[in-house]
């Protein structure tokens, strides 16, 4: 009996060990590593990884998306050692935390492997990284973006809701809307948290001991699902002037649809996950890299485009 | 250990006969019974299973070997502070909220109070042994499961740790530490590398790889691993040759009875869980000087990483058994099984699935294999 445990382990440990195997040798093509920040329960990379499937099929090479499973940056920072250890033809990694990625990612330079910054942090972080370049949405700016526009509705108090308070990208996001709104963020920055029943439940106590609030901007779907729950729920859409969310999902598109949110700020991130691989190749095949960072974003999708960004959010928008 | 009584019957005294818990066990029989045997072969299978799987990736260069060495001197060093609890019969589900405040003490502190950075990290270290001993406290006390009490300070430190680093300094990142640490006692104390010179010497004689500007692939070994190797030696030390180690078995395997023959337990379960909070405020104050800054999210779940180590290394849950070199050996399992999954290039969607099956594997194996040893049925 005992003897027949162990040897189902051995033969389960061999099966694993087969199957790992045959994943690995299926393709002789360039290994590239894409390294983000998210945890595993952030839905929004979807798309990016649907966007790293296409890549892989249109390129002929590999990709492999690690990220840190509760987002710890300082975890991601030794899957970044590790997939400098690992040497894949290039890197592409985000930039969630300048500090504590620093040294990570200046390793993988320093050991000669071509790497891109996407998504999270800033032209001059990725330079000083020694990247080849940035493709992203800057963060500041998309922010003043979407304030300026809540200014023009007439927004006066305004609640920010973060659900990834611990990236500081998302606080400059809500510092560049009160700055684009011209008044000072004070308590007007919610660290929601990222369950959907949490998030809901925080807004609404938000706003009832906040009743003069009129505009509100969600960090992505994590925090404008339930938004949007909320206002559907209370019916009480007509009393914000400006209701805007970063990035796209349907439940935001069906938002937008039906007046219940103004617009969505589309850092297109299908473009963050297909181009940094596509440059990647041609690098390591020809040498080849445009000279300047790239900003897939913001733009603004709003009643007037929304048919057309609608069929294809949450799977390639 | 429960072994079947070989004294001759009543009827017969035979006086030279020794009393059978003094007989002398052979070396082999005594190896083969040790807890850790089986977190032993667990280990092995691992590397077994990694060099056939990801054998030519990198992973056993020498910057791919610091890469798994450094998670798993990580889960050392909770692991030990957790084994230790854990024979001692409680547990400690505060470690991983732990290693986000003592970091947030460590860093606010010093960067917004103009606090000397010696000074913070002694303050992390009082502070962290003072919940510890408060959780050790209650617990003594109220007679509370550990589980429950250490829970509840899981989501007040947690809590405390976002609160704070708002309150204070309106964000949940606290960079910029390097301009306060670099050249400080502390800041080598904690994240020097160490023999530099060697590891130069090493690269330039073609023994390990070599960057393209000459400097080698591994700069030096980080102090994170020699902490993580004192404090191992240290508590394998003490409860294996010790009176103190002895009262850890004891009060684990039967408070009630350990008390009885006079083992002051409340003071060993209040200084074990001392011990993981000191443990948990080394792994913060490695982590916050290598990266240069504190988060709030920083060792999410870690405190079941940590039960984990000590459960691979045979660890009961009930208390009364197990070993620091299990553990240790539990937490080289994990980190090898962490990062080697990356290495074999496994999809990262089915990633959980694989470390758990792994997990699963090797403690099957390493039970397995010390029931057969031991002849425990």
């Amino acid at each position: 009996m005992k003897s027949t445990v162990l040897r189902n382990v051995l033969i389960a440990a061999s099966i694993l060990a087969a199957a790992t195997v045959t994943t690995t040798t299926s393709f002789a093509a360039e290994r590239f590593v894409f390294v983000s920040h998210a945890p595993d329960s952030d839905s929004w990379w979807n798309v990016i990884k649907n966007a790293l499937k296409n890549a892989e099929h249109d390129m002929g090479v590999t990709v492999e998306y690690r990220n840190p499973p509760t987002g710890d940056i300082a975890d991601m920072a030794r899957i970044i050692q590790q997939a400098t250890a690992s040497n894949p033809d290039g890197l592409v990694t985000t930039i969630a935390d300048f500090d504590v990625l620093q040294s990570a990612v200046q390793g993988a330079v320093a050991k000669g492997i071509p790497v891109i910054t996407v998504n999270s942090g800033t032209a001059e972080q990725s330079k000083k990284l020694g990247a080849l370049m940035h493709i992203g949405q800057p963060e500041y700016d998309a922010g003043k973006g979407a304030g300026e526009r809540a200014k023009a509705a007439g927004v006066t108090k305004f609640l920010c809701v973060n659900h990834y308070i611990t990236n500081a990208a998302s606080v400059e996001r809500c510092q560049g809307y009160a700055d684009g709104l011209g008044v000072p963020l004070g308590g007007q920055m919610l660290d929601s948290g990222i369950d959907p029943t949490e998030v809901y439940n925080k807004v609404k106590a938000f706003l009832a001991s906040h009743p003069d609030t009129n505009g509100i901007l969600t960090l992505g779907p994590n925090s404008a699902d339930p938004v949007i729950k909320y206002l559907r729920d209370t019916g009480s859409a007509s009393k914000f002037k400006s209701v805007i969310s970063f990035d796209l999902d349907s439940d935001i598109s069906q938002a937008i649809k039906d007046g219940i949110m103004d617009a969505a700020i589309d850092q297109q991130p299908y473009l963050q996950g297909y181009l940094p691989i596509v440059l990647l190749t041609q690098y390591v095949r020809y040498g080849v890299i445009p000279a300047n960072n790239i900003n897939t974003g913001p733009g603004f999708v709003t009643k007037d485009n929304i048919a057309l960004v609608e069929k294809l959010a949450g799977e390639y928008r | 250990m429960a072994e079947q009584s070989h004294a001759p019957a009543a009827a017969t005294p035979v006086l030279d006969v020794v009393d059978e818990r003094l007989t002398r066990q052979s070396r082999w029989r005594r190896m083969l019974s040790r807890p850790d045997l089986g977190a032993f072969a667990g280990a092995v299978l691992v590397f077994i299973f990694f060099a056939i799987t990801a054998g030519n990736t990198g992973m056993f260069a020498s910057d791919g070997v610091l890469n798994w060495l450094t998670v798993t001197a990580q889960l050392m060093i909770i692991g030990t502070g957790a084994a230790l609890l854990m024979i001692g019969g409680e547990f400690d589900l505060s470690v991983g909220s732990m290693i986000g405040f003592t970091g947030m003490v460590i860093a606010i502190p010093t960067i917004y109070f103009g606090l000397p950075i010696g000074l913070s990290v002694v303050l992390a270290f009082v502070l962290a042994m003072a919940i510890g001993a408060l959780n050790g406290f209650i617990i003594v006390r109220t007679r509370l499961p550990s589980f429950i009490v250490t829970l509840a300070s899981l989501y007040m430190l947690r809590g405390l740790t976002i609160a704070l680093s708002i309150l204070f300094t309106n964000r949940t990142i606290v960079s910029g530490l390097k301009q306060y640490s670099s050249g400080s006692f502390v800041a080598q104390l904690f994240a020097a590398k160490l023999f530099p010179g060697f590891f130069q010497w090493l690269a330039d004689n073609g023994i390990i790889n070599k960057l393209p500007n000459s400097q080698p692939a591994v700069p030096g070994i980080p102090m994170l691993l020699l902490w993580a190797l004192v404090i191992a030696v240290i508590g394998h030390i003490v409860l294996t040759k010790t009176r103190i180690g002895n009262w850890i078995f004891a009060s684990g395997g039967d408070a009630n009875a350990a008390r009885n023959v006079g083992v002051p337990v409340s003071a060993v379960k209040i200084s074990l869980f001392m011990v993981t909070a000191f443990c948990a405020t080394v792994f913060s104050a490695c982590q916050v000087f290598e990266f240069g800054s504190a988060a709030s999210d920083r060792g999410l779940l870690k405190e079941f990483e940590a039960i984990i180590a000590a459960v691979i290394g045979g660890c009961l849950l009930t208390g009364g058994y197990g070993s620091v070199i299990g553990a240790c050996l539990g937490a080289l399992i994990f980190g090898v099984v962490q990062m080697g999954i990356l290495f074999t290039g496994a999809p990262s969607d089915w990633f959980q699935v694989f470390l758990g099956a792994m997990l699963l594997i090797a403690v099957l194996f390493n039970s397995t294999i010390r029931r057969r040893v031991t002849g425990e049925r």
